[in-house]
């Protein structure tokens, strides 16, 4: 924000201050994630590690929790009365596609018994913990049961962690990206702790040193730089990538085509449970899926009438507006 | 019980006693002095080794982590911010209200503020990742039009407390001026030519005191509010931000009155080490004391109230998050240092009740450390449960603060009594001209009282100046 631009713009900016929000933006780029068909693979996660050139930071680091995954599948293991989800033929995908919606979840009875034979896991004598060597708690490693979270920045509208910045390393583009600029950023690492989500990773360490030795640092990815110590880092929905068709559509003359390019993780899922796309074009398969769930952009907690529409946004009632929807996974209860 | 007398000093002592004794303490302190200057600077070493390493490897040594990336630096910082108070409040609130008792230790509890601001000063920095690009939190005119971002809270405290930290300094300095003319006219050396610049060739005459009354209580007024906003402004690091247990609309004056309250234990602290450093046994008087330690106890009982308020606010708001974050710290991982502090900062206070114990120093020495470790955990409270039980349950995890982080604490401690130590070596840390009023006062509200109200119309001279050829 230069004086010159403030005092150009008076009304502009007036006008976001009445309204908020950002309001002329060129694109939206925004995500859906359906935890129906997420089978916790971190396919994702590996395809972002190799895009993103993020450091893999070794055992002792990664159980300090100062991991680099930008993209990560959260894992939590179900309430012990909650069966594991088997497809039927009343809840399939197929018969979404097909227009006929499951029934109702009040409707459905509680199923069968884990369908999971007894004995079914175990070999030699020995039950799946002992196999695979987890030695926690039974609560700890179950044998069935556990629900996936694919994580990556979620680009709020309202972000939190964009006023905080001390040197505005953050701030949101006209593309509707919540944008990091490392040159900027002086690692005071309050826009990290205001994140509720806990997308924001931070280089503790100077990873390049040892991250990438002799013949490895082939693979890294030319269109990114390698960050030194003292920045922090997030998701960027792989925006050079989005800045490459951007620049193709603008040499052609027309706009950006929906399918035209996908991040690396919404590339790289086997079962496409990540969608990409621009939501400002009414075309693209992201406002479709925004449309039919009913979700809306906008900063406040939106409560839909019909239930069975399973769109959601995480932690919304926080007001950050974020830009990735969740399909709910849908299972019996 | 036994008469005590209430004289906050002995009014037959003599002018020039006055002068030798401060002046003395300058120059031949107790070996005592000596032994603390020397562990101050051990323990600073410590610190500087700890800072040294971490800036060549990068935060990871302070093994913070991706869901604590503030940890002990922050809390340490808000309690060298906090310790930097009571000084304030000692100089500039009592001399508004004319509170006599002030005179004697008024000096020390300023250096004490600005030490301690210049010790908070270092955390901010000593906890960035990218230190050398500091300068861009300050908005600095530059071709590119880059701003620093108003909106952050961040920006905000590095405006506050540089404003705090020059005023302080500016503060202490004018009130010392009458002070070092006494030093530049009988010091030798060094000293002549370093209070000769300072004392700014102050004589004592009639337009010099007028001026200098006005100056400092002027000076006064405006960092009276100063103070009290710079510790809001700490507060709304963490009220502005979304946490749950940071996000409290009653942080500013939490922070403030947690502030005073530690500021005051350790204005306690220094009082007694002062005291017996320097030989200062019949300026700072067990009167004095027992004043200081009921200011700390009114203190003490309105941040009770504050934090017993913010506990019935979280836990009556029933928001889930913060009653969880609160749950944490009641029996979590951090339930003995949130008991520990309880104990320290909020149950101990009372003995300060007691006048036996007011007016002993040994006790009192123990009690003043032991309120501020209380108040030291509560930052920690603040600090860390939140980072521990934030919104997204994936990344709760408990720290145990590296011994790298630990280093720098301690070396804080170092550094502020490196600094502190030299600076009463240097500075007379008790206002000989105000103690001379004082004494001038006292001596004539004794006569007044025994020769009845007789004088009052004659030679009435209370509020002009009665130093002058100080």
């Amino acid at each position: 924000m230069s004086i010159t631009n403030l005092i150009n713009d008076w009304s502009r900016y007036r006008k976001g201050a009445e309204e908020g929000g950002f309001h002329e933006y060129e694109h939206q780029w925004a995500m859906v994630v359906d935890l129906n068909k997420c089978i916790g693979c971190n396919a994702c996660s590996v395809a972002c590690y190799a895009e993103n050139n993020l450091p893999v930071v070794g055992e002792t680091r990664f159980a300090k929790n100062q991991g680099m995954h930008w993209m990560r599948v959260e894992r939590f293991w179900d309430e012990p009365d909650l069966q594991p989800y088997v497809a039927t033929a009343s809840n399939s995908l197929d018969a979404w596609i097909e227009g006929n919606p499951p029934a109702p979840r009040s409707a459905l009875k509680p199923s069968n018994p884990a369908p999971i034979a007894e004995g079914m896991l175990e070999r030699d004598g020995k039950g799946f913990n002992e196999q695979f060597g987890f030695h926690g708690t039974k609560s700890e490693y179950q044998d069935f049961g556990g629900s996936f979270l694919p994580m990556m920045c979620q680009q709020c509208h309202s972000a939190t962690c964009e006023p905080v910045c001390p040197v505005a390393a953050t701030y949101h583009t006209p593309d509707g990206l919540n944008a990091q600029v490392y040159n900027r950023c002086i690692g005071s690492r309050y826009c990290s702790n205001n994140c509720p989500y806990r997308l924001r990773f931070f280089n503790f360490w100077s990873y390049y040193e040892d991250a990438w030795p002799e013949p490895l640092h082939m693979q890294l990815n030319p269109d990114l730089t390698v960050r030194d110590k003292g920045v922090m880092e997030k998701c960027t929905f792989c925006v050079h990538r989005i800045r490459v068709v951007k620049d193709e559509a603008r040499m052609e003359n027309r706009k950006v085509k929906d399918g035209e390019f996908a991040t690396a993780c919404v590339q790289s899922c086997p079962t496409s449970a990540l969608v990409f796309g621009d939501k400002m074009d009414p075309d693209s398969q992201v406002a479709k899926l925004w449309n039919a769930h009913q979700v809306k952009q906008g900063p406040y907690k939106q409560t839909k009438e019909n239930k069975e529409l399973r769109g959601y946004r995480i932690l919304e009632g926080l007001n950050t507006d974020p830009s990735v929807m969740y399909l709910e996974r849908v299972r019996e209860v | 019980m036994k008469h005590i007398d209430e004289k906050a000093i002995d009014e037959e002592i003599k002018w020039a006693k006055i002068n030798e004794d401060v002046l003395r303490h300058m120059e031949t302190p107790r070996k005592a002095y000596w032994i603390a200057l020397a562990t101050s600077f051990i323990m600073f070493l410590v610190g500087l080794t700890a800072e040294v390493y971490q800036y060549r490897y990068g935060l990871g040594v302070a093994d913070l982590n991706r869901s604590h990336m503030w940890g002990l630096y922050i809390a340490t910082f808000i309690f060298w911010v906090g310790a930097s108070h009571a000084g304030t409040l000692l100089s500039a609130f009592l001399h508004i209200i004319h509170a006599e008792w002030r005179r004697t230790i008024y000096r020390f509890a300023e250096a004490m503020t600005s030490v301690a601001l210049m010790t908070a000063a270092i955390f901010p920095m000593i906890h960035l990742g990218r230190v050398w690009n500091l300068y861009w939190v300050v908005p600095y005119v530059s071709d590119r039009e880059i701003w620093s971002n108003f909106r952050s809270p961040l920006v905000w405290d590095a405006f506050a407390i540089t404003t705090y930290l020059t005023c302080s300094l500016t503060f202490l300095y004018v009130g010392m001026i009458p002070d070092l003319a006494i030093c530049r006219d009988n010091a030798r050396g060094w000293r002549k030519k370093l209070y000769v610049v300072l004392s700014v060739g102050w004589q004592g005459t009639d337009r010099q005191w007028r001026n200098f009354r006005k100056t400092y209580m002027t000076m006064a007024c405006f960092l009276l509010p100063l103070a009290i906003s710079v510790h809001s402004v700490v507060s709304s690091d963490f009220a502005v931000s979304l946490m749950p247990g940071w996000h409290v609309t009653s942080f500013p004056p939490y922070f403030v009155a947690g502030a005073l309250y530690s500021g005051c234990a350790g204005i306690m602290t220094l009082f007694i080490i002062m005291r017996y450093f320097f030989r200062l046994e019949d300026y700072m008087t067990v009167n004095i004391m027992e004043k200081l330690c009921k200011m700390t106890f009114a203190i003490a009982m309105v941040w009770t109230y504050l934090i017993l308020a913010e506990f019935a606010a979280v836990w009556y708001g029933h928001n889930q998050a913060d009653k969880e974050v609160l749950l944490a710290k009641f029996y979590g991982p951090f339930a003995p240092y949130f008991w520990a502090m309880m104990f320290l900062a909020v149950v101990l206070p009372f003995t300060l009740a007691f006048q036996r114990l007011r007016r002993n120093m040994a006790a009192l020495m123990v009690l003043s450390i032991l309120f501020n470790i209380g108040m030291w955990l509560e930052r920690w409270m603040i600090v860390s449960p939140t980072l521990s039980h934030a919104y997204n349950p994936e990344s709760w995890n408990m720290l145990w603060p590296s011994i790298v982080q630990w280093c720098i604490v301690f070396g804080s401690l170092g550094w502020f009594g490196m600094i502190f130590l030299v600076f009463c070596k240097i500075f007379p840390m008790v206002s000989m001209y105000e103690v001379k009023e004082m004494v001038f006062h006292q001596k004539k509200d004794l006569l007044g009282h025994k020769h009845g109200h007789s004088h009052a119309g004659s030679g009435h001279v209370v509020g002009k100046p009665s130093v002058e050829g100080a």
